[in-house]
């Protein structure tokens, strides 16, 4: 079996933003990366059935991004992804999603993947699109948001995530294409013989160019914070006086503390 | 100007999010018809054009038809706008629609622009203006954003055929899991964000709650980590709460931990970070690491 899983690198959340030169989009000066969460479950799902089959499965991790994306590729190949493609472009960032999942797309057209693994979706972007993308361009069954994963003999048994904690069972043929919810399983954290041996993996570097014949379909105008609302108050300082503040507004604002 | 609305049907109800759909056509000044996989024992209360799909014979979840029946609507609408809830529904058809019609689609909108549309990003921390650039655009809009508007009156229905088939076989639903504590009853909910670190610091957060005579609540990504009990997780895929004081460690506000608590009365938010989106609807928030805090002030209301 041929299993792929597509993985983003995107910067800790945790950080301040702020927009780049063109204002539509961060700034990268001073951020941190990191693989995009969602698609540690994609990668932990897709590693856990490649042990599962054993031998004669291949499992590659692909990336769509300039050169920072290897460290990311690298942790999946670390993980238990057997090879990777790194398709490079240093400007993946200015790409809306049809472009994205058609570069996916065309790398893996004709290489007869059995499974498809991505992410809900991006922490950054979040749009929540490029999976399904994928799957309608390469003509694939899908299903997204799934927080279960079961597979045997040509089908997948998936459950997705509904509101409230519903959820859907599903049952789909191979080839397929699944989106990863948070939950799906707790991915694990390479262990140091794992990065070693993961050194040896074969990491094809791909131009971005050869595979990209599409237009994006929609454009950025512009990337800003947004508008203060509420009167919230923020306090700052030492905790001793913090506290004080705190045990005041709750005696002042509210009826819990008498 | 026209809009396609896409409403929602589950385990044989019209899902009330349907009505959002109508605020933000009615926001935008557009004329609406709407498309239903449903029954006709629960129609809208809409006047306007309503195709609809049986989902008896066609299934509640079968995008792959449910995509199909869209299509053939927008081929006899030919609307601007073909427009989802960003919900599990509709993330999941949006993009095979717009993919069919090559249309540009925007997730996940939160309000309306001068000829575009606002979105969240970076963790709801940022927002980005986006433009279609094709002549159709499909959107799938956020839940809550847009106050529900209901119309009144009765469709008049278009009845569209389709059944089950496709290469994907819907087994059923499975019922969320049973609570064993009903956050929703709760005057006092504190709640354990991952900003607390790590499993062990988890009774420091059930201290101040008990101290305050509350609960405790916690982000998903407590509960997913076996942190915390899935019946404590505040939020779409966990509990709506509404409690006199909300008080949030740790947790940085995504969209959807916020519309599980925002309509609390009072709420405090312990963060390191100055900009976490918490701090939008935070009544207070306190600049501070949680494990320092939290503790001072259990100590603090315990005496
Ligand atoms: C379909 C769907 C459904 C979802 N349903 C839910 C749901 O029901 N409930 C839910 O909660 N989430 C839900 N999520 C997940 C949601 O998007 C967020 O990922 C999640 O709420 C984040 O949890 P968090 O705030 O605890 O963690 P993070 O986003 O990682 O935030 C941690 C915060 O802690 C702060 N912090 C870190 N260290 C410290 C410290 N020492 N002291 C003080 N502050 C610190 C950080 O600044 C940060 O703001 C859902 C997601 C999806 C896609
Ligand atoms: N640059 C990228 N490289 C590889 N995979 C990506 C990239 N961007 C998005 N994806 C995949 O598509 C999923 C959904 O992304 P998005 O549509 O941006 O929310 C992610 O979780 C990844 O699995």
């Amino acid at each position: 079996m041929k299993l792929l899983v597509c993985i983003k690198q995107v910067p800790d959340l945790e950080s301040r933003f702020k927009a780049n030169a063109e204002g539509v989009w961060y700034n990268e000066t001073d951020l941190a990366f990191r693989m995009n969460e969602y698609d540690e479950y994609a990668v932990e799902q897709a590693v856990q059935l490649r042990e599962k089959l054993g031998e004669g499965t291949e499992l590659t991790v692909l990336s769509i991004g300039p050169d920072r994306v290897v460290e990311a590729i690298k942790k999946s190949l670390a993980m238990g992804c057997d090879n990777a493609a790194h398709i490079q472009d240093p400007a993946a960032s200015g790409k809306d999603p049809w472009q994205i999942a058609s570069i996916i797309s065309s790398y893996a057209k004709g290489k007869g993947f059995d499974i498809i693994f991505t992410g809900m979706q991006s922490q950054d972007r979040g749009s929540a699109q490029v999976g399904v993308t994928v799957a309608e361009q390469l003509g694939l069954s899908c299903t997204t948001t799934i927080v279960g994963f079961d597979y045997d003999n040509g089908t997948i048994t998936a459950k997705r995530e509904l509101e409230g904690g519903i959820k859907g069972v599903v049952k789909l043929k191979t080839p397929a294409l699944v989106t990863c919810q948070m939950g799906l399983n707790i991915p694990r954290y390479p262990t140091l013989p794992n990065i070693m041996k993961a050194k040896k993996k074969e990491i094809v570097a791909i131009p971005v160019a050869d595979l990209l014949s599409e237009e994006s379909l929609a454009t950025t105008a512009s990337f800003h914070p947004p508008a203060k609302k509420g009167g919230g108050i923020v306090l700052e300082g030492d905790v001793a006086d913090l506290v004080e503040k705190v045990i005041a507004i709750l005696k002042d604002k509210t009826t819990v503390l008498r | 100007m026209k809009t396609l609305l896409i409403g929602e049907y589950r385990e044989g109800k019209l899902l009330d999010s349907t009505y959002e759909l109508l605020g933000f056509a009615g926001q935008l000044g557009s004329e609406t018809a709407m498309l239903i996989v449903g029954s006709e024992n629960q129609l809208p209360a809409y006047g306007g054009t309503l195709y609809l799909a049986d989902a008896a014979a066609c299934g509640e979840y079968n995008p792959d038809l449910h995509k199909k029946l869209i299509l053939e609507a927008v081929q006899q609408e030919n609307p601007d706008y073909i427009v989802f809830v960003h919900s599990s529904y509709g993330w999941d058809l949006a993009p095979r629609v717009a993919a069919s019609l090559k249309a540009a689609q925007i997730s996940e909108v939160i309000a309306i622009q001068d000829g575009g549309f606002e979105v969240g990003c970076c963790n709801a921390k940022m927002r980005r203006s986006v433009k279609p650039a094709t002549s159709k655009a499909v959107l799938t809009i956020q839940a809550g954003a847009f106050p529900p508007l209901q119309p009144g009156g009765s469709p008049t229905i278009r009845k569209l055929a389709g059944d089950g088939g496709g290469p994907l076989e819907f087994v059923g639903y499975e019922p969320a899991e049973k609570k064993d504590v009903d956050l929703g009853k709760a005057e006092i909910i504190v709640s354990a964000g991952r900003g607390i670190g790590k499993k062990d610091n988890v009774p420091v957060i059930q201290a101040l709650a008990k101290a305050l005579g509350g609960e405790m609540g916690a982000s998903r990504p407590v509960v997913d980590a076996g942190w915390v009990e899935h019946s404590h997780q505040v939020g779409t895929t966990g509990q709506t709460v509404s409690p006199k004081l909300y008080i949030a460690c740790g947790i940085s506000g995504a969209i959807q931990h916020l519309a599980g608590m925002k309509k609390s009365d009072f709420i405090i938010a312990i963060n390191k970070d100055k900009d976490a989106p918490i701090g939008e609807v935070a009544d207070v928030l306190v600049v501070a690491d949680v494990m320092q805090f939290v503790p001072a002030l259990t100590a603090k209301v315990a005496r």
